[in-house]
């Protein structure tokens, strides 16, 4: 066993289900000779060929259109998208074809295509390379849409992501590339793409999380255990559809919830998760669900970031609140 | 101190005015034509027709019939049975040569008017209708005909024809003209000015992809003439991206078939993508929606009429083929067959339920959608018994 980065593993995934499927293609800008701006599909084209590891011209609607017709030719795109706040132009092949032609097909035509969002900031980048645009694809139907949170869950849920016959978003936390951790190749997981998990057990509130925040969370988590409290951590893993059920049976437990994510406030996953945990857990509930997030603003520069983005104290104040009532 | 005179600003801030480009008379259009609007054959130095006046009569045959498709289709809307029909009036014969240029493995990526190509595929024209009458999205399965559903959002289709075309690359199923594969896409003068038609022009040529470009230029993107996408013959464009571009009469079937037959034969054999310019003239609207008087002259339209694309076929069949006039009564007669077909079929589509339509959302249904579903469903049935 040894100890992989979430980039790495991501990676290795890729190969992994590249060697098993010839019908795997790779393809996005810049992702061949250079192995791509995070490094995440390097020595993929050196190995697979420049007709499996595909150097786009540098036009998004094009990458996901024309990836629309390899998937109707029998393929399977795994496509990257250089940068969250680039995804804008490829949208609307997004939401209006990927998205919708099994559904106008009747199900005669699958589109199992792969769409990797490196997202979120925390790296000091300049504008439109910080954004948490997840929610704009999780409420487009025939999309769905996952993060992954650690290097073992990277690893399995990208390869998890090109064998599912629907469209995956694949959001992909840039600032915990480098993150490490032991992974086991042979040891397949447990967990299916669309189910969530609970990586800290705890009895007195959850944490909802996923992507960049689940270590966020597990770090208040810690130091919430000095105070005497005791939080669970659940990393979603997938927003559309979320795993309702592992949510309201952790709520049911702890009775208090915060969700967390770097995404704006309004309209978004915390809110969605709030209301269905009120319409199913409310008799459980000691607290409303708060949110700890991203403000309703654009991204801001990147000196203020860390104010922008959910930190430890901001977190741990969330838990303070939840606790008070 | 200075004062602030009113009076006529500086230069630099005159108005522009918008560049109008003289609109091009018929006769001053260069492209290829090997069929007069009087029905007279004619030579051009690189295409030729090489079939014979019984491939003529099957031209004749399909023009007529998706022409009767297309009115019946038209009647059917005007009588409340369709919510919308995109009336093919006019473009019969830049659809009937081109479909009929297609090989059995070539594949078809249409907008939403292509009902002639359609029929050269050998789609049910019933299946066309579910679309605009409301009770499918496309009721085809686009590998039976190799003709992929219609596509509303104008150009997105031309993406995924280079797509499909990069496939059949990477499939080796190109190398040979006559039994290798190639894609066609269909889009019109509207949707040339659209960045996914572009881009896809960038794609195929840059992977040399086997896509051929078939743009219908009818002159009109709903109300808004050709003058304003483009300042330049939309098929010179080509060569900016890298490959040829070929401007053909598009109301000449025997011309829009070599120019395809040829630009398909390129693809196949790996010489990668052609655009072609089938410049014709939409005669009836847009679509039912809109109302032609509103933007565009009657004189136009007659002169239009003097290029019909069936008129001109009739009368090289009967001046030169000695076809009778039994051909034609037969043909009046099948169309009328088929369009009464269509409309005792447009009747009887059933109304789709509800339910029907949570299904196929995702191919592994997610469980919040299995529940509205359920939900649906029983609140449906609270009805049930009810007057």
């Amino acid at each position: 066993m040894t100890k992989i980065t979430l980039g790495k593993a991501i990676n290795a995934g890729l190969r992994a289900a590249m060697e098993k499927d010839p019908k795997v293609v790779v393809m996005g800008e810049d992702i061949g000779k250079l192995g791509g701006v995070f490094r995440v599909t390097e020595g993929l084209q050196k190995d697979f060929g420049e007709d499996r590891v595909i150097d786009t011209p540098l036009a998004e609607s094009g990458i996901i259109g024309t990836a629309v017709g390899l998937a109707l030719r029998g393929y399977r795109p795994v496509c990257e998208i250089q940068f969250d706040g680039f995804v804008f132009p490829a949208y609307d092949q997004i939401i209006s074809q990927v998205a919708k032609m099994h559904y106008r097909s009747a199900g005669r035509i699958k589109m199992p295509v792969v769409i990797r969002i490196p997202y979120g900031g925390g790296i000091g980048a300049v504008e439109h390379h910080s954004e948490s645009p997840e929610t704009l694809f999780a409420h487009v139907p025939g999309l769905k849409v996952v993060s992954c949170g650690d290097p073992v869950d990277a690893y399995w849920m990208i390869q998890q992501a090109i064998l599912s016959d629907d469209p995956v978003v694949f959001f992909e936390p840039k600032r915990r590339y480098h993150e490490k951790a032991e992974l086991d190749e042979s040891v397949p997981p447990v967990q299916p793409l669309h189910q969530a998990k609970v990586v800290r057990e705890g009895t007195d509130a959850t944490l909802f999380c996923y992507g960049p925040m689940v270590k966020t969370c597990l770090q208040a988590a810690e130091a919430a255990a000095e105070d005497g409290r005791n939080l669970e951590v659940v990393d979603l893993r997938t927003i559309a559809p979320l795993d309702l059920a592992t949510i309201f049976a952790s709520v049911k437990k702890t009775r208090r919830a915060l969700v967390v994510h770097e995404a704006p406030l309004s309209l978004g996953t915390g809110a969605e998760i709030a209301a269905r945990v009120t319409e199913e857990c409310f008799y459980h509930l000691e607290a409303p669900v708060l949110r700890v997030t991203g403000y309703d603003t654009p991204y801001p520069p990147s000196r203020m970031e860390d104010d922008y983005l959910p930190d430890l104290d901001r977190v741990l104040d969330g838990v303070d609140r939840v606790m008070e009532y | 101190m200075s004062e602030s005179v009113p009076g006529t600003p500086p230069e630099v801030f005159a108005p522009v005015e918008a560049p109008v480009s003289p609109p091009q008379a018929l006769e001053e259009v260069e492209f290829v034509q090997l069929l007069t609007p009087e029905g007279e054959r004619v030579e051009h130095p690189d295409y030729s027709f090489d079939l014979d006046d019984e491939a003529i009569k099957g031209f004749y045959r399909d023009m007529v019939l998706v022409r009767r498709i297309d009115s019946e289709a038209t009647a059917l809307q005007r009588q409340g049975e369709l919510g919308l029909w995109a009336s093919l009036l006019g473009q019969e014969a830049a659809q009937i040569g081109s479909g009929r240029a297609l090989n059995d493995k070539d594949m078809v990526f249409p907008t939403y008017r292509e009902h002639g190509v359609a029929w050269c595929q050998g789609v049910d024209p019933l299946r066309l209708l579910g679309l605009f009458r409301g009770v499918d999205q496309g009721g085809w399965d686009p590998k039976d005909n190799n003709f992929h559903l219609y596509t509303i959002v104008i150009g997105a289709q031309t993406l995924h024809a280079t797509g499909y075309a990069m496939g059949q690359q990477r499939d080796h199923a190109i190398g040979d003209a006559e039994n290798g594969e190639a894609t066609i896409a269909y889009f019109g003068d509207g949707a040339s000015s659209q960045g996914d038609v572009n881009e896809a022009f960038i794609w195929s040529s840059v992977f040399n992809a086997p896509v051929v470009f078939f743009c219908q230029n009818n002159q009109w993107a709903i109300s808004e003439p050709i003058d304003r996408q483009t300042r330049i013959p939309l098929y010179q464009r080509a060569a900016g991206f890298g490959f040829p571009g070929v401007r053909v009469d598009g109301n000449d079937v025997l011309a829009t078939y070599a120019v395809t037959q040829q630009a398909m034969k390129r693809a196949r054999e790996g010489s990668g993508p052609t655009l072609i310019e089938a410049y014709t003239y939409r005669m009836g609207a847009h679509t039912t929606s809109d109302d032609p008087t509103k933007y565009r002259l009657n004189e136009d339209l007659e002169h239009w009429k003097l290029k019909d694309p069936i008129e001109r076929v009739h009368a090289y069949l009967t001046r030169h083929a000695a076809v009778d006039h039994e051909f034609f009564d037969q043909i009046e007669a099948e169309a009328d067959k088929i369009a009464a077909e269509l409309r005792a079929g447009c009747l009887a589509l059933p109304d789709p339920v509800l339910t029907d339509f949570f299904q196929n959302v995702y191919v592994e249904e997610t469980p919040q959608l299995a529940e509205q579903r359920d939900q649906y469903a029983a609140y449906a049935a609270s009805f049930e018994g009810e007057g």
